[in-house]
């Protein structure tokens, strides 16, 4: 029996000073070019938390506006506004950043992270105030140091400066003398991915109704590494994001793929639950800190704002079949392999073309498709294009090539089968795993009856291979096959009864 | 005869575009020298 997709959330965290301090195009111009005019400006064309809050895509990647919604908007989205925009949204919120670090700080189980004591009075109530933080996660947020202690840490003690609003507002400490691995700037990079992993987990036991305790294995999926010198990415973040989340049936493991991760991760959960060796794995990944203002130059270029200033978070929940969630097919599964090729033609058919004609269907049976979706308002700007488009006009193309459908239904085909892209460029977050929330619901009302998700990973760039990777799967309404073998069972199971009760009397009438 | 026959290139590839190996074998056949291909990504 296929398992199901019982529920999806998503969360995004204002991270503006963390853009200047951790973002990787910032950080290497602060070594290359110390004295930049990017580095100058850049503060000034950060976003505040209500102008993210109110943008079009963010609404969208936490449920608030559905795809189709924010489609019929005209791009740029920068200027539109959503009236009435909110935090929380129906699969997740955008959280600020002051209230982030404080989940931060909970998040450090070995004492690296100190955030300054008057910063931690004026942040306590509003993180206390938050529906999703229980008394343990409350219990580990520290009463804070002195701005002294702050500066000794980071002046001269390694620790990296924890900022808000361009004020230290505490450190985090480098968890080894002399290991580069465990070096406060690692650090703060896996405890961010920890802590909205841990806010994204929290909003899926929230939205699925779930019993923390009965998720029994977790997986995650980000683009970090854990670990130290002798091992480097030794994992586990999805057992530490567990504990924090209070997960305390579950066990776990890290998948790593790059941005294809997140589907390695979906597939591998959906063959756990389907072989009954897990009933209910959670799939979860964090954001990265890295990527804050990745293309921050371009946009400060064109006198935009830095789009790129939220770490993204999901989290999806996959249990085993109750007859009314999506299921995961796993008996259409396209995978990009050694000998696939690297041209986008290639990537696309074993992706997309090859498992579906392996399975006797057609491009056009499949309703909707989500690779891709990175917000094109942050990449077309900096000259990456519209990456969700580029996908569905490569998927129309192989359905024109294969005869099934008309050159001039391609713009109608990416109309009716893709959708805009609105994820920010958070690596993992936006290959496919976005749409999962709306898939599933499109799905449960019966407005689709089949999507795939198609996730693409860039191995290339950690330089041990120059193999592309990608991997797919089907969603598709549930058959209720499993409730008519349970309802089958049933009707077994008093048949079997009445007869034994029968035999029962007739052994009575011969005494 | 082609602009690049015996010119030394360096291929950065992108990953939403043109791979490397992609440009790479488009060069090889017109005899260009490949010192160092990569395929980066922006996104």
């Amino acid at each position: 029996m296929n398992s199901v997709l019982k529920a999806a959330s998503y969360v995004l965290v204002h991270a503006p000073d963390m853009v200047l301090q951790n973002g990787t195009t910032q950080t290497t111009e602060m070594v290359v070019n110390p004295d930049s005019e990017y580095l100058k400006t850049l503060p000034g064309h950060l976003r505040s938390y209500d102008q993210v809050v109110a943008y079009a895509p963010n609404q969208t990647y936490i449920g608030n506006m559905t795809p189709d919604e924010l489609g019929q908007l005209a791009q740029p989205w920068t200027d539109k506004p959503v009236a009435g925009a909110t935090r929380q949204g129906k699969y997740g919120e955008i959280m600020p950043q002051d209230e982030f670090l404080l989940l931060f700080q909970a998040c450090d189980m070995f004492d690296l992270v100190h955030l300054e004591r008057d910063f931690v009075a004026r942040t306590r109530p509003a993180f206390d105030a938050h529906p999703l933080m229980d008394e343990y996660i409350k219990s580990r947020v520290m009463e804070g140091v002195d701005r002294e202690q702050i500066l000794r840490f980071v002046n001269e003690e390694g620790a990296e400066g924890i900022y808000h609003q361009g004020q230290l507002a505490g450190y985090i400490k480098r968890a080894h003398d002399v290991d580069v691995n465990l070096s406060a700037h690692v650090m703060m990079e896996n405890m961010a991915s920890k802590a909205s992993a841990v806010l994204a987990l929290k909003h899926l036991i929230r939205v699925s109704g779930v019993d923390a305790g009965q998720i029994d294995y977790v997986i995650e999926c980000s683009e970090e590494a854990c670990g130290d010198m002798n091992q480097r990415g030794g994992g586990n973040f999805a057992k530490s994001i567990a504990e924090i989340a209070g997960l305390s049936g579950a066990t776990g493991c890290d998948v790593r793929g790059f941005c294809a991760a997140p589907a390695h991760a979906l597939v591998s959960a959906a063959s756990l639950v389907k072989s009954g060796t897990f009933k209910n794995v959670a799939v979860v990944a964090g954001g990265s800190t890295a990527k804050l203002g990745m293309n921050g130059k371009d946009h400060v270029r064109k006198g935009m704002q830095v789009l790129e200033d939220v770490l993204g978070g999901f989290a999806a929940l996959i249990s085993a079949n109750d007859g009314i969630n999506p299921e995961i097919d796993l008996g259409i599964v396209g995978r990009h392999t050694v000998g696939t090729g690297a041209s986008p033609q290639a990537v696309i058919t074993s992706l997309v073309l090859s498992p579906l004609e392996q399975a006797g269907m057609k491009i056009q049976d499949i309703d909707k498709y989500a690779a891709e979706l990175q917000n094109p308002d942050i990449t077309k700007p900096a000259g990456a294009g519209d990456v969700p488009l580029a996908n569905f006009k490569m998927i129309g193309a192989l359905a024109v090539k294969s005869g099934e459908l008309a050159r001039d239904g391609l713009n109608g085909f990416i109309a009716k089968h893709g959708m805009v892209g609105w994820a920010p460029t958070q690596g993992h977050i936006p290959s496919g795993a976005p749409y999962l929330g709306f898939a599933r619901q499109d799905l449960l009302d019966g407005k689709i009856r089949k999507a795939m998700i198609v996730g693409k990973g860039s191995l290339f760039l950690g330089r041990m291979t120059n193999q592309f990777d990608g991997i797919s799967f089907v969603l598709r309404a549930n058959s209720g096959d499993d409730r008519k073998q349970r309802e089958a069972i049933g009707k077994e199971e008093v048949r079997s009864m009445i007869a034994e009760a029968l035999r029962a009397f007739a052994a009575s009438l011969d005494v | 005869m082609s602009l690049l026959k015996d010119k030394k290139i360096i291929v950065i590839g992108d990953r939403d575009g043109i791979p490397g190996p992609a440009i790479d074998e488009c060069l090889k056949s017109i005899g260009a020298e490949i010192l160092f291909s990569s395929t980066e990504c922006f996104v």
